[in-house]
């Protein structure tokens, strides 16, 4: 168990410092290394400092960090996702980088780029793909089911701090002592004890675990949202296609969250208290690891890439001005694919020893997917068909996902074959296929959400024109970076190899690390268009609250929404239901009377959570044991605590309700509609000319 | 539409008597059920564990030296009399009888509870000092992957009922509390099926076939 480290700051010392390296041995390794550091350090000193400077700690704590509303706890979710985006797109620059340098050793020691190939993968799933779809599902579940706030609002603020504790202790191993080297899967037994005694796989393991905890709740939070929560009259076959991908996730998470969670855990008893579920000796199997981090991997996949589809389904359906074609095949596509997500996770690793048949049944189980798949992107395809079609952002972000994505789906098929598989697995060929489906897939639908719903949340659009440049360099970036890898990968090049020999490789990587750059061109096209929106925001403003003449009920209310959501809660008559009203022209009703409404009270309870936890994260992973008993008792004792306070709610009265409503009613009434051509101007304040002759 | 309140969640009920609280909890209830098949996988999973590392003994103790079903036995009364009786301090709940004996049969619960996690500790040291210590084999790894998880669960339960317990005395029957009460009644019972597979699975499975 404990052999060193028994002291009181555990196993913890000056060596764990990146700048005691950089000191003892100066080169390009140790520079990077430092840099990284450095950023986080400056990223940090920035933040504090601009927040004391602009005195702007008590909005903070007020109107965010204790705040229960869906709506602020997705957009705090979201901003995780992008810084965190920054930190995974710069590893992957760096790692391009490495390989270009090739052939032979390039700039960076083995261990520096095993870790930096395990943080980018850690954190694109874990602290960019997962927050990102949370925020944008926080924000818009409970508006677009017509209810005030998620089933357990508390409980999703817990959520969001154990999420970002978690993806903070991937920022303090840049630090303090080193991250993992064993992949984002971890396999043990490399990652056990015998091999890498080192703090490495301990911060891997707790973030995944406490991230994972949040994950499960999330889930939770989320089905039972959508189950119990929706408007009066918003049956199951008149939710919008994203919330059916919603519930669908959730499903996955509650079902598919626990197999990491014990695999986790598990390999932490093999590290910390020296048992044997993995180990190489007395009967530890690392088997049982592979099948469980699979079982729930799988799953993992589709829980990203669903609420993309849904967002898709969305954007295509009302930049075409069309209603959605082929909604009951998509539902039943999308739960086929849910179910179908936990029959496959065996094509992971075909090359582990399963006998041929065995590899037969998952390979023909993975490629059923691709029908449920398929189904969709004719579905897609119909809705723009005819369709009134403007070549917006979010737009042009579905256009370049359909066409690449079925290039990754169908590579995927490819590699379903396990005698295909056996030839190209651990290649580059992987590599190619897996970014192939969650750049175009999940990343540009993620994007498409976030500028298709921005004006909504902040009450102005952003600036199309950067959209259009950053919709430009993600695509040609992604081509540039990730097409060649499929060469390469045929050609035999293994992935994760920091060192390679042969030169006919040698001009695909110089492409891939041109287009790694214009990926960060991209990453920062993203931060300029927010940057110009922000400036430009009076000319953008949408107050009303429509400004694409969209279908279902989040637009039916104003941008930004007012903490309660709905000032009545609407009854739900249709699928597209406020496509209807507005078809009928009742869309922006007077209503008779209104009612008090209750919401959550703003508590502490998330963030002291997110500290303590973060803090037991760090004392587990140094041994430093007292400081890790005393937060798990103070974890405990903030969560009864909590329990203890019997005022949850605090009541807006009817009156309050009825001003505000009523004021922007006025609004409403005053505004000047516009039609489709003018939705880019400044006169498209967001209320739309009804413009849908196509929908029926 | 209005729905009849006993079917606004499945399992036991607050009933018609307390129809605010009744309606309160149906959200909670309804994830409370949604949280306990997530644990239910993890459970699933170390069950699976236990049943592929039975045969993998590496030549240390076994069930057939380590098991002592006749402490399995009482470990098995205790529970089963236990969720009895939480289940008596739920219906003293829904027939609005007086509060005392809400918290009485949550006392006996207590009581049983604990003396359930004596006698598996018990178990667990006389275990150890027959050599049968986690670290000995993957058999022994999973035996105490899952038992004290259990036991872990049923350790968390009776934090429960004591917090429960005084804020009962603190607030009194609110709609909050009786709905807290609905879910402990729950997570007790959900631990008494669980323990039901581990007898089954870990012990009669382990003495069958280890």
């Amino acid at each position: 168990m404990t052999t060193n480290g028994s002291g009181f700051f555990g196993r913890l010392n000056w060596d764990a410092f990146p700048i005691t390296g950089l000191i003892q041995n100066p080169n390009t390794n140790e520079i990077v290394a430092n840099t990284a550091a450095a950023i986080v350090i400056v990223g940090v000193i920035v933040v504090v400092g601009s927040l004391t400077w602009f005195r702007l700690w008590g909005p903070l704590w007020r109107d965010w960090l204790t705040s229960a509303d869906h709506k602020k706890i997705g957009i705090m979710y979201i901003v995780f996702a992008i810084v965190m985006l920054a930190r995974g797109v710069l590893e992957g620059v760096v790692m391009r980088a490495q390989q270009a340098a090739g052939p032979g050793d390039g700039f960076l020691e083995a261990e520096h780029f095993a870790e930096l190939f395990s943080t980018h993968g850690t954190i694109m799933i874990f602290f960019v793909a997962v927050p990102f779809v949370f925020g944008l599902a926080n924000f818009l579940i409970p508006l677009m089911i017509g209810a005030r706030d998620v089933a357990f609002p508390v409980m999703n603020q817990i959520s969001l701090g154990l999420t970002v504790s978690a993806g903070m202790m991937l920022m303090v191993s840049l630090v303090v002592g080193e991250f993992s080297t064993g992949g984002w899967t971890a396999y043990p037994p490399y990652t056990g004890a015998a091999f890498n005694p080192g703090v490495g796989p301990d911060y891997w393991i707790w973030a995944i675990v406490v991230s994972g905890v949040g994950t499960t709740l999330t889930g939770i939070n989320f089905a039972v949202t959508i189950y119990k929560l929706r408007a009066p009259g918003m049956k199951f076959m008149r939710l919008p296609m994203y919330c059916w991908t919603i519930i669908c996730s959730s499903i996955l998470i509650v079902f598919a969250m626990p197999p990491l969670g014990v695999a986790a855990l598990m390999l932490a008893a093999d590290r910390y208290l020296d048992f044997h579920f993995f180990t190489n000796d007395l009967g530890g199997n690392m088997m049982n690891y592979a099948n469980m981090f699979w079982l729930f991997g799988h799953p993992e996949v589709y829980l990203l890439v669903l609420p993309a589809y849904g967002i898709y389904s969305e954007v295509f359906a009302t930049f075409s001005a069309k209603r959605l074609y082929g909604y009951n095949s998509l539902v039943i596509a999308t739960m086929s694919i849910a179910v179908l997500s936990f029959t496959v996770w065996l094509h992971h690793f075909f090359t582990m020893g399963q006998s041929a048949l065995i590899n037969a049944v998952f390979g023909i189980a993975t490629m059923l997917i691709a029908i449920p798949t398929g189904v969709k992107v004719y579905d897609w395809m119909a809705t723009l068909f005819r369709g009134r079609i403007r070549f917006s952002v979010p737009m042009l972000y579905g256009l370049s996902f359909l066409m690449l994505f079925v290039i990754g789906g169908l590579s995927g098929v490819i590699l379903a074959n396990p005698t295909v598989d056996y030839q190209v697995h651990n290649t580059l060929f992987l590599v190619a296929h897996f970014h192939n489906v969650l750049l175009p897939g999940v990343l540009f639908g993620l994007l498409a959400g976030y500028n298709y719903w921005f004006p909504k949340a902040f009450g102005f659009r952003l600036n199309e024109f950067w959209g259009r440049v950053s919709v430009a360099l993600w695509t040609v970036g992604f081509m540039l970076t990730f097409l060649p890898l499929y060469f390469v990968g045929l050609m035999g090049m293994p992935r994760r190899s920091f060192s390679w020999e042969d030169p006919s490789f040698h001009p695909y990587m110089i492409v891939a690390v041109v287009g790694a750059l214009i990926i960060l061109a991209a990453l920062l096209s993203v931060i300029v268009q927010l940057w110009v929106s922000i400036r430009d925001r009076e000319k953008a403003r949408v107050p009303v609250g429509d400004p694409w003449d969209a279908h279902t009920l989040e637009w039916s209310i104003p941008a930004p929404p007012p903490s309660y959501n709905f000032a009545i809660v609407p009854h739900v008559t249709d699928r597209d239901d406020f496509a209807a009203a507005k078809e009928r022209g009742n869309a922006y009703p007077s209503p008779d009377a209104y009612e008090d409404i209750s919401l959550s009270l703003n508590t502490g309870i998330g963030f002291s959570l997110c500290v303590l936890s973060g803090v037991w994260m760090f004392a587990l992973v140094w041994w430093i044991w007292w400081l890790a008993a005393l937060m798990t008792i103070f974890m405990l004792a903030a969560f009864i605590a909590w329990t203890f306070k019997a005022e949850t709610e605090r009541v807006i009265p009817a009156d309050d309700v009825r001003k505000q409503h009523e004021a922007w009613l006025d609004l409403v009434h005053n505004s000047t509609p516009v039609d489709r051509d003018h939705e880019t101007a400044p006169e498209n304040r967001g209320l739309a000319r009804p413009d849908l002759e196509a929908v029926t | 539409m209005k729905r009849a309140p006993t079917h606004s969640y499945p399992g036991l009920n607050l009933g018609r008597r307390h129809a605010s609280a009744d309606k309160a909890s149906e959200v909670v209830t309804f994830g409370f059920w949604v949280f306990l098949m997530s644990d239910l996988v993890y459970f699933g999973l170390m069950f699976a564990i236990y049943i592929t590392m039975i045969d993998a003994q590496a030549g240390g103790p076994g069930p057939h030296e380590l098991f002592d079903l006749k402490s399995i036995f009482a470990q098995t009364l205790i529970l089963l009399t236990s969720s009895l009786t939480v289940g008596l301090a739920m219906l003293a709940l829904k027939y609005n009888l007086p509060r005392w004996r809400i918290v009485f049969w949550f006392f006996v619960t207590l009581v049983l509870g604990l003396s359930f996690l004596v006698l598996e500790v018990r178990d667990f040291m006389s275990m150890a000092e027959k050599g049968g210590i986690p670290q000995r084999s993957g058999f022994l790894s999973a035996f105490y992957g899952l038992v004290p998880l259990h036991g872990l669960h049923v350790t968390a339960g009776c934090i429960w009922l004591i917090v429960l317990g005084i804020q009962l005395r603190i607030f009194g029957l609110t709609d909050l509390l009786m709905s807290r009460v609905v879910r402990l009644a729950l997570f007790w019972h959900f631990l008494d099926l669980i323990w039901i597979g581990i007898i089954t699975i870990v012990y009669f499975g382990g003495l069958t076939y280890g």
